[in-house]
């Protein structure tokens, strides 16, 4: 059996320079030989692992027989974004986990080989065929992230006619604000969003439910049912002394400078950013490895990682945390901020850490970390950027009546995604996912439960 | 998607590539400049039209902006995110007014750094590539007895409608108004109209009191009872008037201005500590209470970006500059 084929990758002294892709893909060849290793089993495991219930083993078994076009029909029969999926799933702890290959040696590159297949389709397929019935029913979608963008497709493709209502300027919410053009390039996305445009969704941009109009005033325009995907909201920060001094930003406000707002460009885009020289990020999970490696490219002389519990524990994605440490980001574990000190003017000039140590697993069967007295030091750095997670924001559900959440703030939604309020469905970070895959997941579970909700 | 910077950028490029140094950074800035001039005027499709542009002072300039779902759902002290074209920055500004009938809604503001100088030249007619509003919470208008409404240079347009409600509800309102010197009062006639008295001063003395602000509600309080003050304006003054009334315990709100990215909630660059806490002024906001603000981290705050917005302005005025030679030659 040969060995799974490793995807190329650019040279990370090169890459950490500039804002290109940093896995080139596969080639036609590579694709085919990685997927003439499928085992093709009559009972795949894979599928169970993918929350978008892509048919994994027709689409490499396609691939296999050389033909990339129907792998990406099996493949956009379920997914809508393909391309995306490709680039920014955890396969590792999904699909790829339960790949019987994987028993005994490495699992199938199930990621590589989605990601080859919408690749090749975005450049050889030039239009996309599907039999659309139109219905004249109107669907309302809030937020155009991954949750929305996947509903949106699915509903469209059933025959609705589906409006995306997005509060910021542009399409794609976390795909586009947060993750940066090294991991997902915007062309990708536009072409993926592009390819749900034809499929006759409406996008209405600086749209804001809630304020703009309310949920009330779209089921008065003839709205049938409403989708709310509207994403993670107000980050979250480590509430300790001068966590609001100038030069801490959070995470979301560093990458929506950089990746929506072209801040690394300043002057000739008109957003600032302050390009840290000792930049420390403080965080484990996948928004915190994006942090890292775009403060390295925009030109950091050093990039500190600091996370509280081992590299074991990382939320982040395998290949984020070598493409890392590749990079030269240096992780320092076992690690918590007490407190930023300020230079005279307000500007953060270090920060006092202390070391932890981990004891008994706690709720979330993570290893709980615990202070270790006396250790503290100091680390010098001029620019902070916090990534410890998002709240649910707080907008639409607190603008709209019947609307219940929970205490943390995410909408409560029964098994059929239907919030505490009838004809409102959730999915998405709003709802308690948090990461793409499981947005689209939760979006696509929730399209299928508002065609059964307008059919019945 | 098609991208109009990227248009512009690849066509830069070609000029570079194929007449190497034919075109100077001279010529190429300008090129630039048309560039966005025309993607200001001929992207039309939901963008937002200037009907109506008047120049109040040198500085200050009121556009009236037709955006008819803004307009309807607009309330007195939100505000809304612009962002003037492809390359633009989103910056907020509080309006001023709305028009139901003609689906326009009223900014007025001062040109300080390069975005608000930047719209300010822009025409009756033009274009503005995104505005999304109403953002952060109304006032609440209740009826409170005696109400003191301040504000301070373009603070005075966002009052207006804040002194129209809360008078209509029924309260006594004493509006106090400032600014450096006669010429940049604003709104004179309108204030009057929608105040029970309006008080006016000005630093020199060149119209109404002589002094500040502060002075002239120190003498408001001494004279009668006051259930609840208002302020809005320069951080300055809001700090000072919380000050003041604190020693009284009277009430005050305040609405605050810190650097707001997307000014829906998810970037967390407007937090402002209120009582200890971190709270965010467009979700949260953008009104506070005065007397728990931490005015002295929220003034460090807003020069984050101070060497940035310098240098952002002079090199949009030099780009402007050349423009205006060119036209001579």
């Amino acid at each position: 059996m040969p060995q799974r084929i490793k995807m190329v990758e650019r040279d990370p002294n090169v890459r950490n320079k500039d804002f290109q892709e940093v896995n080139l893909g596969y080639s036609d060849d590579q694709a085919l030989t990685e997927a003439k290793r499928c085992l093709h089993c009559k009972n795949p495991m894979c599928v169970t692992g993918c929350p978008v219930e892509v048919n994994i083993p027709e689409f490499i078994h396609e691939l296999a027989n050389n033909n990339p076009a129907g792998a990406i029909k099996v493949i956009k029969s379920k997914s809508n974004l393909p391309a995306v999926c490709g680039r920014v799933c955890p396969q590792e702890k999904q699909c790829e986990s339960k790949c019987i290959l994987g028993i005994k040696q490495e699992p199938i590159a199930i990621g590589n080989l989605e990601r080859y297949a919408a690749d090749w389709a975005a450049k050889n397929i030039k239009e996309e065929n599907f039999d659309i019935k139109p219905n004249g029913i109107k669907v309302a979608v809030i937020g155009s992230g991954p949750a929305g963008l996947t509903c949106a497709g699915d509903l469209a493709k059933l025959g609705y006619d589906v409006t995306i209502f997005e509060s910021l300027h542009d399409s794609g919410g976390v795909l586009r604000y947060g993750i940066p053009e090294f991991r997902l390039p915007v062309a990708v996305l536009d072409k993926e969003v592009d390819s749900l445009k034809k499929l006759g969704i409406k996008f209405v941009f600086n749209y804001l439910i809630g304020r703009t109009k309310t949920v009330e005033d779209l089921f008065n325009e003839g709205f049938k049912a409403i989708f709310v995907g509207t994403g993670a909201g107000l980050p979250t920060f480590p509430g300790v002394e001068g966590e609001n001094l100038n030069n801490i930003y959070s995470a979301n406000e560093f990458l929506v400078r950089i990746n929506l707002m072209n801040a690394f460009q300043f002057p000739e885009y008109d957003t600032p950013v302050h390009k840290g020289k000792n930049v420390v990020v403080i965080g484990g999970g996948n928004t915190a490895m994006d942090s890292v490696r775009t403060a390295k490219r925009i030109g950091a002389q050093s990039v500190k990682l600091l996370y509280r519990r081992t590299q074991n524990e990382m939320p982040a994605r395998l290949e984020e945390r070598k493409h890392a440490l590749e990079e030269g980001i240096e992780f320092i574990e076992l690690t918590a901020p007490k407190k930023f000190i300020s230079d005279d003017k307000g500007f953060v000039k270090a920060v006092e850490c202390v070391k932890m140590q981990l004891t008994e697993p706690d709720a979330s069967g993570r290893r709980k970390p615990v202070e270790i007295e006396g250790s503290n030091f100091v680390i010098e750095t001029d620019l902070v950027i916090l990534a410890l997670g998002l709240n649910p924001n707080p907008i639409l559900p607190s603008l709209t009546k019947g609307l219940q959440t929970d205490k943390k703030g995410h909408l409560i939604v029964d098994d059929k995604f239907m919030t505490t309020r009838e004809g409102i469905f959730a999915g998405g970070d709003i709802a308690g996912g948090s990461t793409v895959i499981q947005a689209m997941g939760m979006g696509k579970q929730a399209a299928k439960n508002i065609h059964a909700y307008l059919t019945k | 998607m098609y991208r109009g910077i990227d248009v512009w950028k690849n066509s830069k490029l070609q000029l570079q590539d194929s007449k190497k140094n034919v075109f100077s950074d001279f010529q190429l800035n300008i090129f630039y400049k048309r560039y966005i001039i025309f993607e200001i005027y001929n992207s039309e499709k939901d963008m937002f039209k200037i009907i109506k542009k008047e120049v109040l002072s040198s500085v200050i300039k009121s556009f009236e902006i037709e955006a008819p779902d803004i307009a309807k759902n607009i309330k007195p002290g939100q505000f809304i995110v612009l962002r003037l074209h492809e390359k633009g920055e989103r910056f907020p500004l509080t309006v001023a007014g709305k028009n139901l009938e003609k689906g326009t809604i009223k900014i007025i503001f001062q040109t300080v750094g390069k975005s608000t100088t930047e719209l300010g030249n822009l025409k009756e007619g033009d274009f503005i590539r995104d505005i999304v509003g109403p953002l952060g919470k109304p006032t609440e208008i209740e009826n409170f007895g005696t109400v003191v409404a301040m504000a301070g240079g373009v603070g005075t347009a966002e009052l207006l409608p804040v002194i129209s409600d809360l008078l209509k509800a029924g309260n006594k309102v004493i509006t106090i108004v400032g600014a450096r010197n006669k010429d940049l009062l604003l709104l004179q006639d309108e204030l009057k109209a929608n105040s029970t008295e309006l008080l006016t001063a000005t630093d020199d003395g060149s119209y109404g009191i002589k002094g500040f602000v502060t002075n002239v509600l120190a003498d408001v309080i001494k004279r009668e009872k006051v259930n609840i003050v208002y302020a809005i304006g320069p951080v300055p003054m809001m700090k000072a008037v919380s000050n003041m009334t604190k020693e009284y315990n009277l009430k005050t709100l305040v609405s605050l201005n810190p650097i707001m990215v997307d000014g829906t909630g998810m970037c967390g660059a407007c937090r402002v500590s209120v009582d200890k806490k971190i709270r965010f002024a467009c979700v949260d906001g953008p009104e506070f209470d005065g007397h728990l603000v931490d005015w002295d981290e929220l003034t460090s705050r807003l020069k984050a970006f101070k060497e940035n917005e310098k240098a952002a302005l002079e090199k949009y005025k030099e780009i402007l500059n050349m423009e205006c030679k060119c036209h001579k030659e």
